[in-house]
């Protein structure tokens, strides 16, 4: 079948995802580019933190398949892996760690270049509101402080792909805002963005597209 | 790729929660200490005893955390970053069952001359179990580390995880207490070294893969 131009796309074909006996999705499929949110919508249980971990590659779908520019997930490997950001339920930071240093280990995992990395991390700190905080253990921190430590790292990232999964959980007022912002920015440098909330967020001018899950059942 | 700073990482978690650690450490001078009590402190039958009560204490402490290795990085997120990240995951794993050896294995290396004197093992013996050590408890790390990453999602994990491993550490403890027994007896104790440094260098290269697997299907669900 012949692809379409759009060689920055994330696209989904035919998914079909089960859970035991219970279908979460079928016949799931649709296109994101540069530019374009998607946010997953269902309540809770329906399935939105599998359907993201499928579109990461941590999870296998049960039919279809997802391709980015074209190539399906099962051959892109770490090329797919390098261009993703993925903050899931937990915030992957380490309770014994400062941000700082939780930061500067994120960036060893991410095999970014040696240079910067050190200013990129103070930069990112002060983004997310954390300069005060950088170098407290983060189990002294609160759960929304260790949210935000986890959102720095998608702006260290700098990734083509950002997999949300309720990003929102323990942010307070600004830490969304800061949220929105960070969602817009990333969008309007031809970002792809995938997120779960059930909150509906203000994108301004960017285009959100909705994906209901729990209605196939 | 920056290798130092994931080893940096890991050795400051360790030395961040060091308490953990010297719960091994004491376990084997504990299980090692028994045994005079327990059978008989005569010097003859202790001096004969001594590399088989090393190596089982050191096979038993080096149980003890290894459920843990993977542990915590499955319950805070680590562990779906780690698979998400562009460098290998088998390299990661090697780097991590490397430190969690450097902090747990090597402290039982170095104290098992220690524990041999006690049970008046021959010193000019000594150079030959610590070698074994040497060789065998990393051989040990990475069969626990396969358990580890097997039962990392289930909630009885840590209890499962000696079935699975023990009776796949049964080659590593017939050769190391064969090098030391022999040694302790003035026979040439190369040969049970040899098959440990191959056993060592089969675990190096195929236990990587193995762990790898493990973390990934348990992370699939």
């Amino acid at each position: 079948m012949y692809e379409p131009a759009t060689s920055q796309a994330l696209s989904v074909h035919n998914l079909a995802i089960w859970r035991g006996e219970r279908c979460l999705c079928r016949d799931l499929s649709f296109q994101l580019s540069a530019g374009e949110a998607l946010q997953v919508q269902g309540q809770n249980g329906a399935g939105k933190t599998t359907l993201i971990r499928v579109l990461t590659g941590l999870g296998r779908a049960d039919e279809g398949e997802v391709r980015w520019r074209g190539e399906s997930l099962r051959r892109t490997g770490a090329e797919y892996r390098a261009c993703l950001a993925y903050l899931g339920h937990s915030n992957g930071v380490k309770l014994g760690l400062s941000p700082r240093e939780n930061l500067a280990a994120f960036c060893a995992l991410l095999a970014l270049p040696d240079s910067g990395g050190v200013d990129d991390v103070k930069g990112v700190l002060e983004r997310v509101g954390l300069s005060a905080q950088a170098d407290l253990p983060c189990g002294m921190l609160s759960m929304g402080q260790r949210r935000r430590t986890a959102l720095a790292r998608l702006l260290l990232a700098r990734a083509r792909l950002w997999f949300l999964d309720e990003p929102l959980a323990s942010l307070d007022v600004s830490g969304v805002a800061l949220l929105t912002e960070m969602l817009k920015a990333h969008l309007a440098g031809g970002g792809i963005a995938v997120f779960a909330t059930h909150q509906l967020l203000d994108l301004g001018p960017f285009p959100v597209k909705a994906v209901a899950l729990g209605l196939a059942a | 790729m920056r290798v130092t700073a994931l080893i940096e990482r890991d050795l400051r978690l360790a030395y961040r929660r060091r308490g953990e650690l010297v719960t091994p450490v004491i376990f084997f001078v504990i299980v090692t200490a028994l045994f005079p009590l327990a059978l008989s402190p005569e010097p003859a039958l202790l001096r004969s005893l001594a590399p088989g009560v090393i190596w089982v204490a050191a096979l038993l402490a080096g149980l003890i955390g290894q459920d843990s290795l993977f542990k915590s990085d499955y319950e805070d997120g680590s562990l779906e970053l780690m698979l998400l990240s562009p460098i290998p995951l088998e390299w990661m794993v090697l780097l991590r069952v490397f430190t969690h050896w450097l902090v747990t294995g090597l402290p039982l290396v170095i104290l098992s001359s220690l524990m041999a004197l006690l049970l008046n093992y021959p010193t000019n013996a000594m150079g030959v179990l610590v070698m074994s050590l040497l060789l065998g408890t990393p051989v040990l790390s990475f069969l626990g580390a396969v358990g580890a990453g097997l039962t990392v999602g289930l909630r009885r994990g840590g209890m499962l995880l000696p079935i699975l491993v023990l009776p796949l550490s049964v080659p590593v403890l017939i050769f190391g207490a064969a090098a030391a027994g022999r040694a302790a007896l003035g026979d040439p104790a190369a040969a049970p070294l040899y098959f440990l440094g191959a056993m060592l260098v089969l675990a190096l290269t195929l236990a990587p893969f193995a762990i790898a697997g493990g973390l990934r299907v348990s992370l699939e669900s």
